[in-house]
């Protein structure tokens, strides 16, 4: 409990399996809140009042019968928990023995939530021994507690105890014994092997938080309790424990290895065969996550409970499991401790306690982490103090009693940390890194145990009633007493507290350790390390792996989630709750995603002259949740209900089930996505589509030439010729090409295959644009070969000596536009430019760059088209299935706010090469090209999302048009292109039924076929909150509220988008907080485990280069980003604003390096780092890299003569050159875009730019950085809670 | 009389030069009692191969309004070296240049033979003649390909020197560009946007570039350059041209069923227009327009491209259906005055079974002094050996055409002047002219005295000199009270003819049919009635002068003639008519008038025979040539003995001479004449001998076909007079006193 506490950022993990058990485990799923991330700040006694009042029922029941019974029923998973907890801890913590023991009660802990974390590496091993002896009390508190809120606060304090792990066991068996549901999701999945999994999950997690533990090895290592408190509390609750003894190098090992397991867990695991096992990891988890921070307590408490706490705090608060993993420990503190006899009691008024406690241990926290959280300044320092205080007492606590040690532990930290950190970081998130985070850890840690008892009550009963539990609480109260009256301030004004408590402690708690918050890296090598198995679709409400995890998909009735994701898949059934969390409910769509080539393509079905089966009143196309009735003479529509008679020819019998018997066979029948071959009926005019046509405009004008672009282009095309998209690889492609050059006036070519010689037709009558010629403009490159390589030899010498330095664009579209309609085809336009086009013609531009009205109400204009003329001409581009790519080649402003109309309102992509030279720019611009002229590609498109009734699309996101309010127009749809839809509520959803959705796109294909591909997803729909906020997917919801913000500037002051999303984001963390979290005190950040990435995210947003321009952007690249990301699925915008930094020290066999986080801190000075954005690869050099290293990299042995302008590595040959040149190929080869590679030499002048996605730092333009932002977000939460 | 016919004929011959009236009525109301104006037909490029021109300039009169040049009627003191205007009588002083000038040693231009005389000048320097070809490309591959070879053929009869361009179109309009190498580059307009010569420059790049000036560099080579892109010397582009030609296309845009292609001629011409506008005004120019249909599109328009809608008829016309009628013409029209300002001359060459839309168009060549050429298709050789002679060439290698000619006539007693500007000549060009007499009856010109005419043309030669042409002429005039047999016996009976037929042509352009036969009719009368010589009321007793004995014969073919009568022509052919009766010189105007026919037979050498359905026998080869056709026609007889083949056969090689006989007088006719007539070779009952039916005077009808000899040609079936009918009318109603 104590780890959990000090950690202060408890998370809840929704995973999967635990949200599935939800129902019937409830309150072992509960226990899944560990997901939260718990800043602790003060006000652990809140927590207590909560749950005793309104979940007394709860927890008491709760925890009653599982005393009693569970422990038995709990044994058998005992075995495998505790082994988890045991060995994780273990492993993880071995440096610190105390830690192994801690280790494994968060181990469980982190299961849920934490997975991610490093818990996995540690995890297991820890987690496996000590599960055993206390796990079963924990589990039992945590599956009360579970059902009840999140199950994890209670097990705080009790974490620490090795006996955390028993508990997650015996929680786990009473899991599966409460919880058939949890079978019936997971059923298969879970089995003692996926327990052990989630276990090694957990563990994970808890690794992350030994993470954390590292950063507040400084802390402890000044205070000698401290240390020892990480020792013995960190190592349980998390890996944390353990890597604070290794600091971050420990964090990522673990991390790695662990994570995958519980990542299985949770995605794939679950499903099938983790259900059963999942129920127990569920338990497991629960208890692990209650382990997790225990361990993570357990770490300081050894030490000292504040010193234990504050690392769990900090390292649980990072990491989302931590919330888990200190419920866990508290349990385990019940259960084995006070909890048992007091239990109940104990709990109620333990939580708080606990709270309170965990304030203290904030205090502590603060030093690490939580310094950083709340004042960063002043925590650090007065968090080391209180963290060891606090630390030691969960320690204390779990070793003689739980409530007294947390009691103890608590009021120290936060007399320490608290008052000065909590208010610092309140106001600020100066306290860059841990403070506030420090806070939260020990208010976890406090919290934990607080939470622990109360937490399931207090979920429900929210702060109100912890302010009461804790004074309430006598268990506590004795040790408790310092700490509630120090909680008590902190509430009220947490600075005040903290500073007079300890003005030491302060700098400590200023520095917040990044470590003690939610890693990225850590949850997404958790999430990889879940996986092992393919991911099936069949199961409604089950969130994917991340994006970052590769993983096979079965289509099981499902749309893939590389076809689309949604923010949640637990819809909330009412428009209140969804109003109430502000969890945005939206899908990204990427309808020709391409798969992976061991994932076979939607089927095409052929229904035959008649077309699709539809729907007779909502035209839904046929699909898996059509209900035959009748004998299967009719169907019933899922989406609208009408009843339609089947068709003769598509009549099949029923089976005893009621379902087709030929099932099986139909893709429409059996599976999430497929395709229908469509009718003339679906076509324009009634009439079959022609094949496709490409046509290239070529900007010849003066600076075109002279740069090199126009030879590069026409070298370029003659080969890109030979690989047009087509269907059939054996076939040549039919999609016919034509060539226009423009300048002030355009050039058509007659490239007829009956010439000796291309003919070029000049029209200058560019007020009127028309095409001079058909025949022979849209030629079949075989047949035309000859001349057209003629006129691509020709094209640069014609120009060779131009002087017309003027352009024009807008009748450049339109030729292409009036070729395509001549030729009665939709087709693409691949658009070569290179300035304002300030010529006189239709969509002529002025110059109206003014920097001086960035930041004025009169920004937004600048993100608005300068005239309408393209937006009526983009229409009538996409009525013709007309195309636009545009390749900017500008040497100034271009405007692409103006120019980029019609790419993106006809599904086209922007390109842009500022001061494009020859040498360095022409590989990335030829890959670019080459793969967006291969690409496959659909064209005249059109999207529908049908729904169930209940929900409704009412907007989206993206390249297209729409000319009423449900049919998406892509003039072109790619493969990657993604649509980001947003549902609201039309009506109240049942649970029973779910939502469905289905996104139907009609569109042309390469070789001129008309076909629908139809995906299909159903997700399930939640009357709690809870469930909501543990089937969400941060990175989607990142990528919707990141669309949202870039639509959002173009009518509104950019600083007002940046408040709402800072605000939206706060008040979805609020609401779990209020409706979903165990109590705790308010200064405890609590995050959901699915979202405890939220606030570093979104904080990339918030400072991505269009939100807040530095000096240093323009504002055609502010709005080539905007329009970029508009169209950008999950994966592109989660490397965009959280890009991947991979050291490259080490590069062995096939795997890639763990990545580590965003932030200069985490670069050494030796080492050489790999970094990816989606748009940019940058090789950092370390100053005082090895010689060896460059020898292999450069070839040189010198840093100061490595050529920074190089683009390409020098091909070397020894292995690590050629790995690392793979490894950058194959990165360039996961992105749309080709990313060039910039070498960045430290302390060189263009490290600024390399800087400049250091995401997780203070940005020169002023955006916070993560540990800053999260401060400032725990505040918003606060003041909304209040 | 034969005095008057040498006269006039040595006129013609030298002057080139007919008078309606030789002697001239002295007062304005004896000139209008005359009925038929004091007018003369003038062909001012007349070819004088024995007329070497001067290799001066002339002098001209110091009157800033008179400006005449010095001619052998005027009245010179060799001593004072004066020579006094003929026409406004101002003193003027010889230039210094003509300082030993003397009784003896007189320059050209005082002798008498030299009524007519050319100078060339020196001045400015001589600009190549220029011809831009104007292409439809909306024609049948056959047809295209035709035209495609005649261009081609056409390059090599340019004057190396000159310069060419070509301009294509069919739903766009293509300006090509023939001085790029490697790839064939042109310009291309939107058939359906009517754009201001500016804009046309503006995007042909042919405007001074503003941005260019800027840079310092001297703007002038590279306008030059750029105004020649689309204009190059035949020697230099032949090859390219050539090729260019070579690979012209159709028009590739579809043609649904039920359409015409759509054809921007319009819009072409514009630009046509509009390039040599900007960049050689006041240079000659030829733009040759080959159309292959009529405008379907733009400005311009003459019909819709709905087939179902057919292009107007006359019959359309006069209900006023014609919608694009007006519009179009007014569209012509205001091309036609910007190209005749420019002195460039628009030619049309329209190939086509159905109308082409001359109408409407016939204005750019009627005003701008441009051939039209009407044909069924380029693939036939009326259209190859007449476009062919287009660039014929007279006897110094030189080209039978001028360009930017301005005619300027001086007429005595007057002092006026008057100018008109023809962008095109050819040798046989020649104008009618109309003058008017303004002494007022109470103050005739004395008697005795002598009207004074000059002609001043100034022309480019096709050898790119400038020169002048300069004829002086003087008639008598004459009191029509006293001296009316005199001024009968001057009458002109042939120019006379003409001259009305031009004015009545005239009129039919704008008037309704009837009206203008009816004025036509009424000039006739009061001609006869001032002439003739009868008894009131007495119908027999009617007679006429030889000077005007064949005067009515003249008027009764012209009011059967094509020019007035629009049955059975389109409004097209109709213009087409027209165009080519206004142009031409008297002879070829009275062939037109009055076919000729030939009578070959046995007995004798080939005759002239009344144009009349009696000279139809069936022992006889006919020839008729109308101008515009030449037909032969073979006799019943004749034509089974041909059927048989006697001509085959060694013993009838006489058979073989009279069929061969007027192949070859026909022959020769085509060898000389444009626009080169349409051949017929028919025979009695032949569909093709209607063109022959339809001229000859109907003596024989169905309706009196048994009140005649029986053996005697061929029965007309026609409701028209005859002659004859025609004739005892005429006389009815000139001795009529009601009249």
């Amino acid at each position: 409990m104590s780890v959990c506490e000090t950690e202060g950022l408890v998370k809840h993990r929704p995973l999967g399996s635990s949200t599935r058990t939800a129902d019937t485990l409830t309150l072992l799923s509960y226990p899944g809140f560990r997901d939260e991330l718990k800043m602790n700040v003060n006000q652990h006694t809140p927590l207590a009042a909560p749950y005793g009042q309104p979940q007394p029922g709860y927890v008491q029941p709760g925890y009653a019968p599982l005393d009693g019974g569970y422990p038995t029923s709990y044994m058998p998973y005992h075995g495998p928990a505790p082994a988890y907890q045991h060995g994780a801890p273990q492993q993880g913590y071995s440096p610190f023995t105390s830690f192994p023991s801690k280790a494994v009660a968060p181990n469980p802990v982190s299961d849920p939530s934490s997975p991610l974390d490093l818990g996995p590496a540690r995890g297991p091993p820890s987690s496996a021994p000590p599960p055993v002896a206390t796990g079963q009390p924990y589990n039992q508190y945590n599956q009360s507690q579970g059902d009840m809120q999140n199950g994890p606060p209670p097990m705080t304090q009790e974490p620490p105890r090795p006996a955390a792990s028993q508990p997650y066991n015996s929680g786990a068996a009473t899991l599966p014994g409460h919880q058939p549901s949890y079978p019936q999701h997971y059923g298969h999945p879970s089995t003692m092997q996926q327990v052990t999994n989630q276990m090694t999950g957990m563990q994970i997690n808890s690794g992350p938080p030994t993470a954390a533990g590292p950063g507040y090895a400084p802390p402890y290592s000044s205070q000698p309790p401290v240390s020892s408190a990480y020792s013995a509390a960190p190592p349980p609750s998390y890996t944390q424990a353990p890597p604070p003894a290794v600091s971050s190098g420990s964090v990522q090992m673990a991390p790695p290895s662990v994570p995958p397991a519980s990542q299985q867990q949770y995605y794939g695991g679950p499903p099938p065969q983790a259900f059963n096992p999942s129920l127990p990891p569920t338990t497991s988890q629960q208890q692990f996550t209650s382990a997790p921070p225990t361990s993570c307590q357990q770490p300081l408490p050894p030490s000292s409970y504040s010193s234990p706490m504050p690392p769990p705090s900090q390292a649980p608060p990072p990491l989302v499991s931590q919330p888990q993993q200190p419920f866990p420990p508290p349990q385990p503190a019940y259960s084995s401790a006070p909890p048992p006899p007091d239990s109940q009691a104990a709990f109620t008024s333990g939580p708080p306690p606990g709270a309170q406690v965990s304030f203290p241990p904030r205090a502590p926290p603060p030093s690490s982490l939580a310094g950083s959280f709340p004042p960063p300044g002043p925590p650090p320092s007065s968090a080391p103090s209180s963290q060891y205080p606090g630390s030691i007492s969960p320690h204390q606590r779990p070793l003689p009693s739980h409530p007294s040690p947390y009691h103890s532990g608590p009021p120290p930290p936060r007399a320490q940390m608290p008052p000065t950190s909590m208010a610092q970081s309140n106001h600020l998130p100066p306290g860059p890194q841990g403070q506030q985070q420090p806070p939260l850890q020990p208010g976890m840690s406090a919290g934990y145990p607080a939470q622990q008892n109360g937490a399931f009550g207090q979920v429900r009963g929210p702060q109100p009633g912890y302010a009461g539990p804790y004074p309430g609480q006598p268990n506590y109260g004795a040790p408790a007493p310092a700490a509630p009256a120090q909680k008590r301030l902190d509430p009220d004004a947490i600075p005040s507290p903290q500073s007079s408590d300890m003005p030491a402690v302060q700098k400590s708690r200023h520095r917040i350790d990044p470590d003690a918050i939610p890693s990225p890296i850590q949850v997404i090598e958790d999430d990889k390390a879940k996986v092992n198995e393919p991911f099936t679709t069949g199961v409604r409400g089950q969130a994917p792996p991340l994006v970052t995890t590769s993983f096979q998909v079965k289509d099981q009735g499902n749309a893939s989630p590389r076809f689309v994701r949604c923010t949640a898949y637990n819809m909330p059934c009412t428009s209140d709750m969804a109003k109430q969390s502000q969890v945005p409910l939206a899908a990204v769509i990427k309808p020709l995603a391409t798969l992976p080539p061991d994932e076979a393509p939607p089927y095409l079905v052929d229904h035959g002259e008649s077309g699709p089966i539809r729907c007779n009143r909502c035209k839904a196309y046929m699909c898996p949740y059509m209900q035959f009735i009748e004998g299967g003479r009719r169907f019933q529509c899922a989406f609208c209900s009408c009843v339609t008679e089947v068709p003769p020819h598509y009549f099949q019998h029923l089976d005893h089930t009621g379902k087709r018997v030929d099932c099986y066979e139909r893709p429409e029948l059996s599976l999430g996505s497929y395709e229908f071959l469509a009718t003339v009926d679906y076509c324009k005019n009634n009439k079959l589509p022609q094949p496709p046509a490409f046509i290239f405009l070529i900007d010849v004008s003066y600076n075109a030439v002279k740069s090199g672009l126009v030879s590069i282009v026409c070298q370029e095309l003659k080969i890109l010729l030979d690989n047009l998209p087509r269907e059939n690889p054996e076939a040549d492609s039919v999609v016919r090409v034509g060539f226009v050059t423009y300048n002030k006036v355009l050039h058509f070519y007659n490239v007829k295959a009956s010439l000796a010689q291309p003919q070029m037709l000049v029209v200058s009558d560019v007020a009127d644009m028309f095409v001079p010629l058909l025949d022979g403009f849209l030629v079949n490159v075989a047949e035309s070969r000859l001349v057209i390589e003629s006129l691509l030899d020709q094209i640069p010498e014609m120009f060779a000596d131009t002087r017309e330095t003027e352009t024009v664009f807008g009748p450049v579209i339109q030729a292409g536009l009036e070729a395509l309609k001549a030729a009665d085809c939709a087709g693409k336009l691949f658009v070569f430019h290179t300035s304002l086009p300030i010529a006189e013609a239709p969509g002529k531009l002025k110059n109206r760059e003014d920097k001086k009205l960035v930041g004025t109400d009169k920004e937004k204009s600048l993100f608005q088209p300068q005239v309408s003329f393209y937006n009526t001409l983009a229409k009538e581009c996409v009525a013709q299935g007309c195309c636009v790519d545009l390749f900017l080649f500008p040497n100034q402003y271009v405007d692409i706010a103006t120019l980029g109309v019609v790419p993106v309102s006809t599904g086209g992509s922007v390109y842009k090469y500022t001061y494009f030279q020859a040498q360095s720019d022409q590989e990335r611009f030829l890959n670019d090209l080459r793969r967006d002229v291969q690409k496959p590609v659909g064209f005249d498109a059109v999207m529908r999302v049908r729904t169930s009734t209940g929900i409704r699309a009412t907007d989206f996101y993206g390249s297209f048009f729409m000319s009423n309010t449900t049919d998406v127009e892509l003039a072109g749809l790619d493969c990657d292109k993604a649509v980001t839809v947003e549902f609201k509520h039309d009506d109240k959803l049942s649970e029973e039924t779910g939502a469905l959705m289905q996104c139907a796109v009609l569109y042309t294909t390469c070789s001129g076929q008309r076909r629908l591909r139809v995906h299909n997803m159903a997700v399930n729909c939640c009357s709690q909150l809870a469930d909501l906020y543990r089937n969400c997917e941060t990175d989607t919801i990142i990528n919707f509220l990141s669309k949202y913000a870039l639509r959002g500037i173009l009518n509104n002051h950019t600083k007002a988008v940046r408040d709402t999303l800072i605000n939206q984001c706060a008040q979805i963390l609020a609401c779990y907080r209020k409706n979903c979290a165990s109590p705790s005190s308010a200064g405890q950040l609590i995050l959901p485990e699915c979202m405890k990435l939220l606030p570093v995210y979104l904080n990339c947003v918030l400072k991505s280069d269009v939100l807040l321009p530095g000096a240093d952007i323009s504002l055609d690249d502010r709005a080539y980003l905007r329009q970029l990301i508009s169209c950008m699925d999950v994966s592109d915008t989660h490397v965009f604003f959280y890009p991947r930094l991979l050291p490259l020290m080490k590069l062995e066999g096939d795997s890639l390096p763990v990545a580590v986080r965003a932030s200069e801190e985490r670069l050494s000075k030796g080492g050489v780092y790999l970094m990816e954005t989606g748009l940019h690869l940058f090789l950092w050099v370390g100053a005082s890299v090895q010689q060896e290293l460059l020898l292999n990299i450069f070839g040189t042995p010198s840093f100061s003569q490595i050529d920074s302008a190089m683009t390409n590595l020098p091909v070397l040959d020894n292995p690590f050159s050629k790995r690392l040149r793979e490894l950058i190929d194959s990165f360039r080869a996961q992105r749309s875009r080709y990313m060039k590679l910039m070498v960045v030499k430290q302390e060189d002048r263009a490290e600024l730019v390399f800087k400049h996605f250091l995401v997780e730092d203070k940005s020169s333009s002023g955006g916070a950085s993560y540990v800053d932002f999260l401060c400032h977000m725990h505040k918003e939460i606060r003041q909304l809670l209040s | 009389m034969s005095t008057y016919q040498e006269f006039i004929q040595q006129n013609e011959d030298r002057d080139g030069v007919r008078f309606s009236w030789n002697l001239w009525p002295s007062s304005r109301l004896e000139a209008t009692r005359l009925v038929v104006p004091v007018s003369c037909l003038f062909t001012p490029l007349k070819e004088r191969p024995d007329l070497p021109p001067v290799q001066y300039e002339p002098v001209l009169c110091s009157r800033a309004n008179c400006k005449a040049v010095l001619n052998p009627l005027c009245q010179v003191d060799f001593r004072a070296k004066i020579w006094a205007c003929n026409f406004c009588f101002q003193r003027n002083p010889f230039p210094p240049s003509y300082a030993g000038i003397s009784e003896a040693n007189q320059p050209a231009e005082l002798m008498p033979q030299f009524s007519t005389i050319e100078y060339i000048v020196q001045r400015g320097t001589p600009a190549p003649l220029i011809f831009l070809y104007v292409v439809d490309t909306c024609l049948e591959e056959e047809d295209l390909q035709a035209l495609k070879e005649s261009l081609q053929m056409s390059l090599s009869l340019l004057p190396p020197n000159a310069l060419v361009g070509l301009i294509t179109f069919g739903r766009m309009v293509q300006v090509h560009e023939l001085s790029c190498e490697g790839i064939a580059k042109s310009y291309v307009f939107r058939g359906t946007k009517d754009l201001s010569a500016k804009q046309i420059q503006e995007m042909l790049g042919l405007s001074k570039p503003m941005a260019s000036g800027q840079q310092g560099r001297p703007v002038a080579p590279q306008d030059a350059s750029a105004f020649c892109r689309f204009l190059q010397p035949v020697h230099r582009v032949d090859m390219n041209l050539t090729d260019l030609l070579g690979e012209l296309q159709r028009d590739p845009w579809p043609v649904p069923q039920g359409k015409r292609p759509l054809r921007s001629t319009g819009v072409a011409l514009s630009v046509a227009v509009g390039l040599l506008e900007g960049t050689f005004p006041n240079t000659g120019a030829r733009v040759m327009l080959f159309i292959g249909g009529p405008p379907t599109q733009g400005p311009g328009m003459v019909v819709g491209d709905e087939l179902k809608t057919p292009i107007r008829s006359w019959h359309d016309i006069q209900k006023d259906n014609a919608r694009h009628l007006k519009k179009a013409t007014k569209y012509y029209e205001a091309l036609a005055n910007r190209s005749a300002v420019n002195g460039h001359s628009i030619d049309i060459y329209a190939c086509a079974l159905d109308q082409t839309g001359l109408l409407e168009m016939k204005c750019l060549s009627n005003l701008t002094g441009g051939h039209i050429v009407m044909g069924d298709s380029f693939n036939t050789s009326l259209f190859k050996q007449t476009f062919q002679r287009v660039f014929s060439k007279d006897y110094n290698g030189d080209f039978r055409m001028a360009f930017g000619g301005v005619l300027e006539v001086k007429e005595m007693g007057v002092g006026g002047t008057s100018q008109w500007k023809v962008c095109s000549l050819n040798p046989s060009t020649t104008l009618g002219l109309y003058f008017e007499v303004v002494n007022q009856h109470n103050a005739p010109v004395p008697q005795g005295g002598r009207g004074a005419v000059q002609f001043v043309t100034q022309y480019q030669h096709s050898n790119t000199q400038r020169r002048i042409r300069v004829t002086t002429i003087a008639r008598n005039w004459a009191d029509a009270q006293s001296q009316i047999q005199h001024i009968e016996s001057s009458f002109d009976q042939e120019a006379a003819a003409v001259l009305m037929a031009r004015l009545g042509v005239f009129r039919a352009e704008s008037e309704e049919g009837p009206d203008v036969l009816r004025w036509l009719d009424r000039q006739l009368i009061r001609l006869c009635q001032k002439f003739g010589q009868f008894n009131k009321d007495d119908p027999t007793s009617f007679k006429l002068s030889e000077s005007l004995s064949l005067y009515p014969q003249f008027m009764f073919h012209m009011r059967r003639s094509p020019f007035l009568q629009v049955f059975n022509n389109s409004p097209d052919e109709s213009s087409y008519y027209r165009h080519h009766f206004v142009r031409q010189d008297l002879t070829q105007s009275l062939i037109m008038i009055q076919p000729i026919l030939y009578s070959y037979s046995f007995y004798g050498p080939p005759e002239p025979v009344l144009l009349d359905s009696s000279s139809i026998l069936p022992d006889r080869i006919l020839l008729m040539d109308t101008f515009f056709q030449l037909v032969i026609f073979h006799g019943e007889t004749i034509a089974q003995w041909r059927k048989a083949g006697y001509q085959e056969m060694a013993e009838y090689e006489n058979f073989k001479q009279l069929l061969q006989a007027p192949l070859d007088d026909a022959q020769e006719i085509l060898q000389t004449r444009f626009p080169m007539p349409r051949y017929v070779d028919t025979e009695h009952g032949g569909s093709q001998a209607r063109f022959l039916l339809s001229k000859v005077n109907p003596s024989q009808t169905h309706n009196n076909l048994y009140a005649w000899g029986q053996e005697t040609g061929a029965p007309i079936l026609t409701d028209d007079v005859s002659l004859q009918v025609f004739m005892d009318h005429l006389k009815k109603l000139a001795v009529s006193s009601s009249a």
